[in-house]
């Protein structure tokens, strides 16, 4: 919010304001208006999903476990309040529930904090590492479309997009780690670290980014299929325009065109994209953590499923939800800043 | 695209003389012709081809797997190889941990993943196509609450949102294809709503208003032809989604519990250590089949909207 009232008070944004605030911030709230109401609509459909349903819902607390005739005399008190006093009390603090969570015995948010630190590190560096390499990927061949690299380039990303993400993890755990025939593997079969390493130390940071290795490129390789994707379309848009043109017939190298002009303009729907994309790296991030046994939310979630232990997987629904709906939000935000057009 | 060949304009209020029938005759023999010049550019497309070739293979499998495997094939105490045993004559895609043949247990699981896609594409499209049309075609508040309720499903994450609802709802066959479709529609919704607003502002519209048209008559005669191309390459994109979808749920043991499909072969596979076994046929052989599908969908859907975009092959 902060870049965007730092661009309205420059003089060509200012004269177009028609009411009292300015297209920019108009723009602002609106966005922000929007991300609210997302967060609102979460939060309810979090809470009335698991009590619509017909039949009793203590079972789908109880499913499949034992249980403490106190813990369900407890759980069933709290749900025979009237709909309206729950509701109230789950707005006043969503991650409590004032249920813990069945299967560890702890409110669900201490469960969750541990959890948070792996996951942002595997989803940030394959992020970074997709971004970078299928931008790089795009830009090439959009700017030769139809040539020998563009060819490969597109058909491979193609068939990359085309795979489960974690099918893909295994067969890279299977050929890297475990070996094929003669082969050995090389690489660790899961975890982020050698047990009983100390992760504060160098040699424990080189221990984690070995283990690192096989989660990030195989998250890498499936999100550089669709950035590269992405930029390719995005610089073709970019080829026949005319200020192009008017770049070459200044004399400028093709190299230079294309790096000054053409990729700058082409940048911004990919960035758009990385963020949008956030929420199907969620996704991603779920499957890969269970085959590589890395402790994070995606692990904790598919631990959730087995049980099912509902307020843990509503507060974790309730998490992802949120990061992704800021996500958008700073997406929209850094767009408008970027690109005056969408602020009227 | 739709009537290059047809010089006057067809559904043109000038039609005089002839009979309703006739001018309906028209209409068809307009849809005919264009349905055949789709054709022909299709045939010319050679990944569109390519990826309809695997998709008739495959579909071709999973109709016929009843014939060449008797269902006893998946079961486990009638299991007749060892476990984990590599590709051999007998069996051309090794054994599973169990001794089940890996081949038959692929091509009954093609079975119910091509089932599962195409049912929750289905689902999928038809409430996609629904509040779109209807969110295109009623401005104003109603409009407004599809456009809102279409933005709230698009920017929830996908598989937190699935893994809550089929947990929430069990296990079972028709469960998984509603998970998907109720979850996979937002970004259908967007799209027609986008082209209906560009029907909706053409003269034909604005005649069937005059004549008297109500609101279902000019969104179901009118709109709906019109955005039914954009609906079929959209689908034949979906299908894959829903396939990998499928496969995920699957994995994570949220499918049907008492059939075979590609994911849960995975599934299987995962949890009974595959992996550390390096039985690569094991894992290696249902993803295959899911990454050929999976392509041969998005390879259609690509074809079809090469020929529907006069654009040309931006993407």
């Amino acid at each position: 919010m902060a870049l965007l009232t730092e661009a309205s008070p420059h003089p060509s944004a200012a004269p177009r304001s028609g009411g009292a605030l300015s297209p920019s911030t108009r723009y602002v709230i609106n966005r922000v208006i929007a991300a609210i109401s997302t967060l609102i609509f979460v939060v309810l459909f979090n809470f009335f999903l698991f009590r619509v349903l017909p039949g009793d819902p203590i079972g789908l607390y109880t499913r499949g476990r034992n249980m403490d005739p106190d813990q369900i005399r407890q759980l069933r008190a709290a749900l025979d309040k009237p709909i309206l006093q729950q509701l109230v009390e789950y707005l006043r603090n969503p991650f409590s529930q004032g249920v813990d969570s069945v299967k560890y015995h702890a409110p669900v948010w201490e469960v969750i904090g541990p959890r948070v630190g792996p996951t942002l590190l595997l989803v940030g560096t394959a992020t970074i590492v997709a971004t970078v390499i299928g931008v790089w990927l795009g830009i090439r061949s959009g700017w030769n479309r139809g040539a020998r690299f563009d060819k490969v380039s597109t058909s491979t990303t193609l068939v990359l997009y085309s795979m489960p993400e974690f099918w893909f993890g295994m067969i890279m755990l299977i050929v890297f780690a475990v070996g094929v025939g003669p082969f050995p593997g090389i690489f660790p079969i899961g975890g982020l670290s050698t047990p009983g390493t100390d992760t504060g130390t160098p040699a424990g940071w080189l221990d984690v980014a070995w283990h690192l290795v096989l989660p990030v490129t195989t998250l890498a390789v499936i999100y550089l299929a669709e950035y590269s994707l992405i930029m390719r379309a995005s610089i073709i848009e970019e080829t026949g325009q005319d200020y192009l043109q008017t770049a070459r017939a200044k004399g400028l190298m093709d190299r230079m065109v294309r790096k000054r002009h053409a990729v700058p303009n082409a940048m911004l729907p990919t960035m758009t994209l990385v963020f949008l994309n956030l929420g199907f790296v969620v996704g991603g991030a779920i499957t890969i953590e269970y085959v590589f046994s890395i402790n994070g939310l995606g692990s904790l979630t598919v631990d959730a499923l087995s049980g099912p232990d509902v307020p843990l997987l509503q507060a974790l629904f309730l998490l992802f939800s949120a990061a992704v709906i800021f996500a958008n939000l700073a997406a929209d935000l850094l767009y408008g800043y970027f690109d005056p057009r969408v602020r009227t | 695209m739709s009537a290059p060949t047809v010089p006057a304009a067809p559904q043109g209020p000038e039609i005089e003389g002839p009979t309703p029938s006739s001018a309906r005759a028209i209409v068809w023999t307009r849809r005919r012709t264009a349905a055949s010049t789709f054709v022909r550019r299709f045939a010319r497309s050679r990944s569109g081809m390519l990826g309809l070739f695997v998709l008739v293979f495959f579909v071709l499998v999973a109709l016929t797997a009843p014939y060449f495997f008797p269902r006893t094939v998946l079961d486990v105490t009638q299991a007749t190889g060892q476990p984990f045993s590599p590709p051999s004559l007998e069996f051309p895609l090794g054994t599973d941990d169990s001794g089940l043949s890996v081949l038959a247990l692929v091509c009954w699981g093609a079975r119910i993943s091509l089932l599962v896609g195409l049912a929750a594409t289905v689902l999928s499209m038809l409430i996609g196509t629904t509040v779109g049309i209807s969110a295109g075609h009623y401005r104003g508040f109603g409009g407004g609450v599809l456009d809102r309720v279409t933005d709230w499903f698009l920017v929830i994450p996908y598989l937190p949102l699935a893994i809550v609802l089929a947990t929430v709802l069990g296990r079972s066959l028709l469960n998984i294809i509603i998970v998907i479709g109720v979850t996979s529609w937002p970004g259908t919704a967007r799209l027609i709503r986008a082209q209906t607003l560009s029907v909706e502002g053409r003269p034909y519209l604005e005649r069937a208003k005059a004549l008297g048209a109500g609101n279902v008559h000019q969104m179901s005669r009118h709109v709906l032809p019109n955005v039914m191309p954009l609906v079929l390459a959209n689908t034949t994109l979906a299908v894959s989604i829903s396939i990998l979808s499928e496969t995920t749920l699957s994995f994570l043991g949220l499918g049907d519990p008492d059939n075979v499909s590609w994911g849960s072969i995975l599934e299987q596979g995962f949890s009974s250590g595959a992996i550390s076994q390096g039985a690569w046929w094991y894992l290696g052989s249902p993803g295959v089949c899911v990454v050929l599908v999976v392509l041969a969908f998005n390879l259609i859907g690509r074809a079809i909207e090469e020929i529907l975009d006069p654009r040309g092959d931006a993407h």
